[in-house]
């Protein structure tokens, strides 16, 4: 018979609480970034104790699900979600996204990277700050290459790299020639391999919205991609993502890599990296056109309209992209370890530029990636290793699931080209975007 | 007999039908009004990206599904993996029942060792076998290849639905072994000393006896287990992600790719009755062997 009495008890503390303290529940993704962040908290909890912050942690993949279900229904579950730049103007458009329009001048939004700040709005309105962005570049391992007799340029071709990855690559020491994303899916082979169907000149689409995934700059990129991984990658890299293939780099199996700048850090840690000393960095391979050749994402905090307590998510947000927050980062657990790729005070920090001998071409990569540009032709979405279309999550993961197929000698570059052209085709008819 | 009132029989049937209904009535709506939801929804364009364009789509789902070559495979897939699963775990299910109805010492505790596989979950059994047993760097099966001298395989990504069908085998031979061996036991050991006095040889007593005897149970074993591997899920989720390519794609992956990575309700709605359609074509057949077999046995 206690019961009730506990019952009783626990409900007048709540709602003693409630009226003192809100509570608000993030939505975020299991990335070490987003982890420091939740280590951060404490800070913010202190300066607004009438805020109380609850975590909701998952991989990339379930989030994006939990996140996408609970905003179109409505569902009004989290106070901040996290999103990309994929999302954010598409949501935007649906109505789904708060406008961050409320920014003190404290805030600095001119000190946010422009190409960056363009991603996250629709409309030229604001509808998600970032909390860290990156582009794509090239890794490799100085030691092997000086042993090699050769020399990495300052922005590679994707020729190069074949040759390059032929050179190093000696399996019976454990080391590959070169790591690349294998893992199916729009965010993980998908943002690789489209950089390099841009850079080899293929394209998504025509202007009249048809699919291109049979031209010939689509069939070249297939087959470099397979060559390279097939003849000198880690064996099973269709289940190797950003992850799996950073944790083969920094244990010194990779001889190159071309995967987010976001590893830079991480790399050239010798708390994390066995081969911290030898790591170089060059821009991502190019091969017919530079345009297009690295992506940009990045990873940004919203506010959905069915959030609860939308006043105490707007004010975490602020603080958590804040230059005040990368700042004691910093501070508390070094500059290799603040979210890059954000802010321009980030690189013209001092304490940065001497622990990151990366960070002017990480800066440089993210300025002039250009998302309304991706390849030597034109097209009619915006987008570099993503197209903002909605029906492009559908498009990217079946395509990531063939070009896996691919991989894996399940099928030809040929017939899975076909596929991936036919399944395209397929979804553009159902919702027809040219309209 | 037409007349239910001259009919004794059927006055006292009528108040178990009137007593039965609601049962009937709450089975209806459980199966109807989801079945129905469905049925609407794969008529309609709905797709939770793009809120403004609803409406009435007509076949066009059914169109899209019927024409994409992913669908017949994931429906070929499926029906392979229902029918080596259950050749495999029956077989090996049956020799194992056989092998533990002996008495031998320690019997009781290799019985439970033999089960257990069985209350793994399956999320779980997909991880063990993923990163402990297949994995080609640090997997227990490359360790012992290499250990060998031969070059580890890459399961997975060579061989993904005979993996598949390893770790759904793994999980649910210990199932089988579970109920033939009850039924094992239930056989009377007066008919096997009667033929082995006429001279039986242990080929002709497990023809002739044992077989026959266990005919019910195996039945019941192959509905409960095509039950179940139709809807496999968890295991492909957690290891191959339908893939590589859709080589271990089936129906219930096929669905969930289609309402959580296209957010398209429409099509998995439409996919949702293609399974359905297919899980009753089965049901028929295997309802007819069932009731078939069981009408026999109660004649013999």
């Amino acid at each position: 018979m206690k019961t009730p009495w506990i019952m009783l008890l626990a409900g007048l503390g709540c709602a003693g609480l409630a009226q003192a303290q809100t509570t608000i529940t993030v939505a975020t993704v299991n990335n070490p970034d987003m982890v420091t962040m939740q280590k951060m908290t404490k800070a913010f909890t202190e300066a607004h104790p009438d805020i109380k912050v609850n975590y909701v942690t998952l991989a990339e993949n379930e989030l994006r699900q939990k996140i996408t279900t609970d905003i179109s229904s409505g569902g009004g579950q989290y106070d901040v979600i996290t999103v990309s730049n994929y999302e954010t103007p598409i949501w935007a458009k649906n109505g789904w996204l708060k406008a961050m329009d409320h920014l003190p001048d404290s805030y600095r939004v001119d000190d946010l990277i422009p190409s960056v700040r363009q991603g996250l709005s629709y409309e030229d309105k604001p509808y998600a700050l970032p909390f860290y962005a990156e582009s794509s570049m090239t890794y490799y391992r100085k030691d092997l290459f000086e042993k090699a007799g050769i020399e990495m340029p300052d922005q590679p071709t994707w020729s190069q790299i074949k040759d390059f990855a032929q050179k190093v690559h000696d399996p019976k020491n454990g080391v590959y020639g070169i790591c690349l994303r294998g893992l199916p899916g729009w965010g993980e082979n998908m943002a690789l391999f489209s950089t390099m169907v841009n850079s080899f000149g293929g394209r998504w689409f025509n202007e009249q919205w048809e699919p291109q995934l049979t031209s010939e700059a689509w069939h070249e990129a297939a087959n470099a991609y397979k060559t390279l991984l097939t003849q000198y990658g880690p064996p099973g890299s269709t289940s190797n993502g950003f992850t799996e293939s950073e944790t083969l780099f920094a244990n010194g199996q990779c001889g190159m890599w071309v995967d987010s700048t976001v590893a830079a850090g991480y790399l050239s840690n010798p708390d994390n990296s066995k081969v911290h000393e030898h790591v170089g960095f060059a821009r991502a391979p190019h091969e017919k056109t530079e345009a297009g050749s690295s992506w940009l994402y990045a990873w940004a905090l919203a506010v959905p309209e069915s959030a609860d307590h939308p006043e105490a998510a707007q004010t975490f947000v602020d603080w958590a992209t804040s230059a005040d927050y990368i700042q004691s980062v910093a501070d508390q657990y070094g500059w290799l370890s603040v979210p890059p790729g954000t802010r321009q005070s980030t690189y013209e920090s001092q304490g940065y530029q001497k622990v990151a001998p990366f960070a002017d071409l990480v800066e440089k990569a993210i300025q002039s990636a250009d998302p309304e540009h991706p390849t030597a032709e034109p097209v009619p979405y915006t987008g570099i290793q993503f197209i903002s279309i909605p029906q492009f999550q559908a498009i990217g993961t079946r395509v990531g699931q063939i070009m896996a197929g691919i991989l894996s000698g399940q099928t030809s570059v040929d017939e899975g080209l076909d596929q991936a052209q036919a399944f395209t085709e397929r979804l553009m008819r159902r919702a027809d975007v040219a309209k | 007999m037409s007349d239910p009132s001259s009919n004794p029989s059927s006055r006292q049937r009528a108040p178990t039908k009137r007593l039965m209904a609601p049962s009937v009535l709450f089975l209806l709506v459980w199966m109807i009004v989801p079945l129905a939801m469905t049925l609407y929804y794969s008529l309609q364009d709905y797709n939770l990206m793009m809120p403004d364009m609803r409406g009435f789509a007509g076949f066009l789902s059914y169109e899209l599904l019927f024409t994409d070559p992913v669908f017949w495979d994931a429906l070929l897939n499926t029906l392979l993996l229902v029918a080596t699963c259950l050749l495999v775990t029956v077989v090996a299910g049956l020799a194992l029942a056989l092998l533990f109805n002996r008495t031998f010492v320690g019997r009781g505790i290799a019985r439970t060792l033999a089960i257990s596989p069985f209350f793994v979950m399956p999320v779980v059994t997909g991880l063990i076998w993923k990163y402990m047993l297949l994995d080609p760097v640090y997997g227990l099966f490359s360790w012992v290849m290499r250990s060998m001298g031969f070059e580890p395989i890459q399961w997975l990504s060579s061989y993904p639905l005979l993996s598949v069908v390893m770790m759904i085998s793994w999980e649910w031979t210990p199932f089988a072994l579970l109920i033939l061996l009850t039924g094992l036991q239930s056989l009377p050991e007066d008919q096997l000393e009667a033929v082995r006095l006429d001279g039986a040889n242990r080929w002709q007593e497990f023809r002739h006896i044992v077989l026959p005897h266990l005919g019910q149970v195996l039945y019941v074993v192959i509905m409960l287990e095509s039950i179940f591997f139709l809807t496999s899920f968890a295991e492909i989720y957690a290891t191959t992600s339908g893939g590589p390519g859709t080589a271990t794609t089936n129906l219930p992956y096929y669905i969930y790719l289609g309402a959580f990575f296209q957010y398209d309700i429409g099509l998995s709605s439409a996919a949702a009755i293609g399974a359905v359609v297919l899980a009753n074509i089965c049901a028929i057949f295997l309802i007819r062997f069932v009731a078939g077999n069981l009408n026999a046995g109660s004649q013999r």
